[in-house]
């Protein structure tokens, strides 16, 4: 059941998972909807961040905001191969992201070396925010951390996007055969961009694996889908015009989608079904569209089929 | 640029498409062409006859075939691909979705065209004087475009992306203009608008332009050079003394000359009222 004294909690909760997660979001907004490159290295990336952070923080005794900065690192790396092998080899961009998610699994499991690795009596960026802003409550760090995250990634990105060469990278999205006719090689913006996504999806996996205090080689596994369902609800909820607000509502359908999932889980919902839910509301957010035209009888260009 | 001194010069050029099967097409024969400095050429034929392909090749969508050769300013380019030969060409399709980007604004798009050919940089895009300069560019159009700058291109007509376009292939001054049947699907207004910017832009600023058309009568009127190609090559070349006088049947009766065929083609004819942007030309 749901009481009421839950409820403060449910939405801090929701709001901190909001941001952590809403990094997979702006990854998953940056290749399927701004360069129409529909990437499913992304699960991975996830995993390979954690895996990053994790072992450098409990193996190594990196400090652990440089391992944070590693795993972004480390998911710039797995993009940048992605994106090698759509752009330089010819792969087609799913295929490509299929290949580097099984390959990625191995590495990740070479990393760690054992499935899962416990951080809970290591330090954190978390533990280490809270000693030196004197926070005490679990939620109340975590939220500071995540949202100074979010914030910085934020504005460089509504920054970035605006850039000469942000405008180029937006463009090979919509419309390719223009940015090649303005002089840019659309092999190095789809580069970068893929580059940058898994870059920031690892962030987001070096933070959530100090956040829930281990990393697990399956941690990522559904996260191109749930990132795909919260920037769908956001783009549904806040209806978002220009490089800003696209942004903020990834993180606003994060937040929302995590709302939903705890609620679904505290009134009773088995934590197994959730991946089918999720699945379910892709569907359906994919579906309206066309579902809608079709009863309005108008005529309707061909989906892309990648 | 000196006067009188060809621009561009392509030399053997020929593209076979299907090569080896039973649905090869020679779609260029051969093609050698000078084109002056400031030249204004509109290219007339039929359907298949390599009009599009010729303006792909000189953009680099394709390279060259057996030993063709491309020299733009005494340079040749025959190998660059299409994004490096951009900085010297500036193109419009038929299709005008194919010039604009949708999902951004009118001032995105022209900020992408405006560097065209150069390198881009980490500075915002847009600025206020690169938006003083999209105004004055957007304005002769008389479409309104220059207050609506941050408006989505998506949510403009067929029409006002197609100025668009036009606009934006200018913008960078490119040395040559290639213009592929870029009025053909527009409205008789917006399609006598982008003419007339056309005009301007090739006769008054003396852009060298190459016009690709389906319209005869288009073809007579504008441009100093006429050209008509026929299965790949170029069967009518004429220049702005002989094309003056000259009357579409002229025109049709040169074509069976040049190529030894009966004119088939009704779609290339004439028919008053009937073709798009034609009647009050």
């Amino acid at each position: 059941m749901l009481y009421p004294a839950d409820v403060g909690h449910l939405l801090g909760f929701s709001l901190y998972e909001g941001l952590a997660f809403g990094f997979v979001a702006i990854g998953v907004y940056l290749t399927f909807r701004v360069l129409a490159f529909p990437d499913l290295t992304v699960d991975a990336s996830f995993a390979l961040g954690g895996a990053v952070a994790a072992v450098l923080i409990a193996d190594h005794d990196v400090n652990p905001f440089l391992a944070t900065l590693a795993a972004l690192g480390a998911g710039l790396c797995a993009g940048l191969a992605t994106s090698l092998l759509n752009t330089k080899l010819k792969i087609p961009a799913l295929l490509a992201g299929i290949l580097m998610m099984v390959g990625l699994y191995s590495i990740n499991l070479r990393i760690m070396g054992q499935p899962n690795l416990q951080l809970l009596r290591e330090p954190s960026i978390f533990s280490l925010t809270a000693q030196l802003l004197g926070l005490e409550t679990r939620l109340e760090y975590r939220l500071v951390v995540a949202g100074v995250l979010a914030v910085v990634v934020f504005f460089i990105l509504n920054w970035f996007l605006r850039t000469e060469i942000g405008l180029a990278l937006r463009a090979t999205g919509d419309n390719e055969q223009m940015v090649r006719g303005a002089g840019i090689d659309t092999d190095k913006t789809t580069i970068l961009g893929v580059s940058i996504a898994n870059g920031i999806v690892a962030l987001s996996g070096g933070v959530v694996a100090q956040g829930q205090g281990f990393s697990d080689v399956n941690m990522g596994v559904g996260m191109i889908i749930t990132g795909l369902a919260s920037v769908i609800i956001g783009e549904a909820l806040f209806r978002p015009k220009g490089v800003a607000r696209l942004l903020l509502a990834a993180f606003g359908g994060t937040f929302v989608y995590r709302l939903v999932i705890s609620i679904a889980l505290r009134i009773g919902m088995r934590a197994g079904d959730l991946k089918l839910i999720t699945a379910v509301i892709v569907i359906i957010a994919l579906a309206i569209p066309y579902l809608q035209k079709r009863i309005r009888r108008e005529w309707l260009p061909p989906a892309p089929r990648w | 640029m000196s006067e009188n001194k060809s621009l561009l010069r392509l030399r053997r050029i020929s593209k076979v498409f299907s090569k080896g099967t039973g649905d090869q097409v020679r779609a260029l024969d051969g093609i050698n062409l000078d084109v002056d400095s400031g030249d204004y050429i509109a290219i007339i034929g039929s359907n298949g006859a390599g009009k599009t392909t010729l303006l792909n090749v000189i953009a680099g969508v394709y390279p060259p075939e057996n030993g063709g050769r491309i020299i733009v300013n005494d340079k040749e380019v025959s190998k660059l691909s299409e994004y490096r030969r951009a900085s010297y060409i500036g193109r419009v399709y038929q299709d005008p979705h194919v010039g604009t980007a949708a999902k951004m604004s009118i001032e995105e798009n022209m900020a992408m065209a405006l560097l065209r050919g150069q390198p881009r940089g980490l500075r915002v895009a847009t600025n206020k004087q690169r938006r003083e300069v999209f105004r004055v560019a957007l304005a002769p159009l008389g479409l309104g475009l220059e207050n609506r700058l941050s408006a989505l291109v998506g949510t403009l007509s067929g029409g006002q992306r197609q100025a668009l376009a036009l606009v934006m292939a200018t913008l960078s001054n490119p040395a040559i203009l290639l213009l592929d049947e870029h009025i053909a699907t527009l409205d008789p207004r917006t399609a006598q608008i982008v003419l007339d910017l056309t005009d301007m832009i090739a006769t008054r600023e003396k852009m060298t332009t190459i016009m690709v058309t389906h319209n005869m009568e288009l073809a007579l009127r504008h441009g100093n050079r006429l050209i008509m190609m026929h299965k790949g090559r170029i069967v009518v070349d004429m220049n702005q003394e002989q094309k003056a006088n000259l009357t579409i049947h002229d025109l049709v009766v040169a074509f069976e000359r040049a190529s030894g065929e009966e004119f088939v083609d009704d779609s290339v004819l004439l028919r008053p009222g009937n073709v798009v942007g034609t009647s009050d030309l």
